[in-house]
């Protein structure tokens, strides 16, 4: 359990927030720029100190009144949105820098581990880190926060600065990092994509508040957020590959509310995916629809409606094992059906996006 | 003909090479930190010390020299410090010229210095916080090597400005050979004797002492940048 309260005000900005996490996992801090989610970082690093705040990580005070611990005594990594890579120094002696300055004992972590996770034979002896593209010097970043084999590690938008190609070569790097080492990890995004990729647990700020604070997926779900009004809003859905279908190329996912066809995908049957399903992909049917070519069709109740401005709404579908997708229709649609709270409808998914 | 330098000439010159190294030295350890307090601290009064470091660049270095021969005379603050010690007065001594020279060229060893450290990105040192290193770990490990370009010119700098230096030296070591005679002084003593030949080679050397310095300095640390 990470225990944080903070309490800080700034011209124009103040931050006042008081939040439990899991100390498993990958939590994300969401929210807009401006909305305190690398101040409460900071915070928590104690790069910014806030006075009477208190920070606990599993049993350890790291600040609570007048104890205050500094940041080079925290066992935590920290990655940058931009790399930060010590010019002056090899891509070796990068990695090694924190790793040289604790303990033997706690080194657990190690270089060859490291080297293998993230990818960086072939970087690691190069003499001058300033010739590595933004991605590779983010992946020995990265390697060189988990080499001071953190109790926590934080990032702050560490794929922002990043061009699209060079995100979508450190996200498996990333999705390995979640499955391979058991350290918490607090990611600061204001992409849902890839909070959707990356985080089991999810943290809403607004105007440096904790608006709401959940499982991934519960949170994603609830349309009272203003997560349901982004244009990629969505549901996330946890699925295990159930077979494939290899003369139409197809592989069938199984979840506790139906199941859903997807382009076939090179894993083997039992895999855990996670399956992203945005709310503009999802529209209903008040009959099972015949003749579509829309293959997942899945039966669903229909459990909150909300505006989503003057044109349109949006859906909360509850499928069977309290599964949830979003769907996003037009109001008028919503009329013509006569859609109301509590009827059973059918949910036609246009696309998933499978994640790990 | 004569050789080039005589004796005393030689002597001079040795003096003032030993009187700059050890002025570099003393001054590479006094300046770097005073420089990164300059760089780094966000006091009101950082403003005013920046001012006192600043003050040899404008002032004439007999002003300098007049007030340091009467602080450190017998009856001023630093005279009777050193005398409590049992050095005795530091005026007209080697010691005492080493002491006036370290304080007439700290600002062209300070200012390249905290230039070099305000160039450094907070972030750098706020990695390597993130990394275990303590402060000063974060001083000697990160600081000092990208202030190196900065480091080498306020080492060029301090030592030239001291080889330079003439009404400082004339004030405070007046013209004691082998004690306080630096080639600057051995220079004006030959044209006072109007021996314009040894002042011609002595003032030659001095110009081409300079620009070799200053050529170093330039070539090998042409924006300040790195490669």
């Amino acid at each position: 359990m990470i225990h944080a309260r903070f309490d800080l005000a700034y011209p124009g900005f103040t931050l006042d927030v008081d939040m439990r996490l899991p100390s498993r996992g990958v939590t994300a801090l969401f929210g807009p720029s401006g909305s305190g989610k690398t101040t409460l970082l900071r915070c928590i690093a104690g790069l910014e100190r806030a006075e009477g705040g208190l920070l606990r990580v599993q049993d350890e005070v790291w600040q609570e009144g007048g104890k205050f611990l500094d940041t080079h005594r925290r066992p935590l990594g920290y990655v940058f949105q931009e790399a930060s890579l010590f010019p002056h120094l090899s891509v070796r002696r990068n990695l090694e820098y924190g790793w040289r300055r604790i303990a033997p004992e706690k080194r657990k972590v190690h270089l060859e581990q490291v080297v293998l996770l993230l990818g960086l034979r072939k970087l690691i002896d190069r003499k001058d880190p300033s010739g590595l593209s933004g991605g590779e010097r983010q992946r020995v970043a990265i390697g060189r926060a988990l080499l001071t084999s953190p109790s926590l590690l934080l990032m702050d938008e560490p794929l922002s600065a990043l061009d699209s190609a060079s995100k979508q070569e450190i996200f498996p790097y990333l999705e390995r990092l979640h499955g391979e080492l058991d350290i918490p990890v607090l990611y600061v995004s204001h992409a849902l994509d890839e909070v959707a990729r990356l985080a089991d647990h999810l943290v809403l700020l607004e105007q440096g508040r904790v608006i709401a604070s959940g499982t991934l997926s519960e949170t994603l779900s609830r349309l009272d957020l203003p997560t349901a009004h982004l244009d990629d809003a969505g549901a996330v859905i946890e699925a295990k590959v159930a077979m494939h279908d290899e003369a139409y190329h197809l592989s069938r996912l199984d979840f506790s509310g139906g199941n859903l066809w997807v382009s076939k995908v090179e894993r083997a049957a039992g895999t855990v995916m996670r399956a992203r399903i945005l709310a503009r992909d999802v529209s209903v049917a008040i009959a099972a629809p015949h003749g579509s070519s829309i293959a997942n069709i899945l039966a669903a109740r229909i459990d909150g409606i909300e505006d989503e401005g003057p044109d349109r709404v949006n859906l909360r579908l509850a499928l069977g094992g309290e599964c949830i997708l979003l769907s996003r229709i037009t109001r008028r649609s919503r009329d013509r059906l006569g859609l109301a709270v509590g009827m059973e409808v059918y949910a036609q998914v246009k696309s998933v996006a499978l994640i790990a | 003909m004569d050789p080039a330098f005589s004796t005393a000439d030689l002597s001079a010159i040795w003096l003032t090479c030993k009187l700059a190294t050890v002025v570099t030295v003393i001054l590479l350890l006094v300046g770097t930190p005073i420089a990164w307090w300059l760089a780094r601290t966000r006091t009101w009064w950082k403003g005013a010390v920046g001012a006192v470091v600043a003050l040899p660049i404008v002032l004439p270095p007999t002003v300098i020299g007049f007030y340091l021969l009467v602080a450190m005379g017998p009856n001023g603050p630093l005279g009777q410090l050193t005398q409590s010690a049992g050095l005795g007065v530091l005026p007209f001594t080697f010691a005492g010229l080493v002491v006036a020279s370290v304080i007439y060229s700290l600002p062209f060893v300070v200012q390249p210095l905290q230039n070099a450290f305000e160039a450094i990105p907070e972030r750098a040192l706020e990695t390597a916080a993130t990394l275990r290193a303590s402060a000063l770990d974060t001083f000697f490990s990160v600081a000092l090597p990208l202030a190196r370009p900065g480091l080498l010119t306020a080492a060029v700098l301090g030592f030239a400005h001291t080889v330079g230096e003439f009404g400082v030296v004339l004030m405070i070591g007046g013209n004691i050979p082998d004690q306080t005679r630096v080639v600057s002084v051995q220079i004006y003593d030959h044209v006072e004797a109007m021996e314009y030949a040894q002042a011609h080679w002595l003032s030659a050397a001095m110009v081409l002492f300079s620009f070799v310095v200053l050529l170093l300095l330039y070539t090998l640390n042409p924006t300040g940048r790195r490669k």
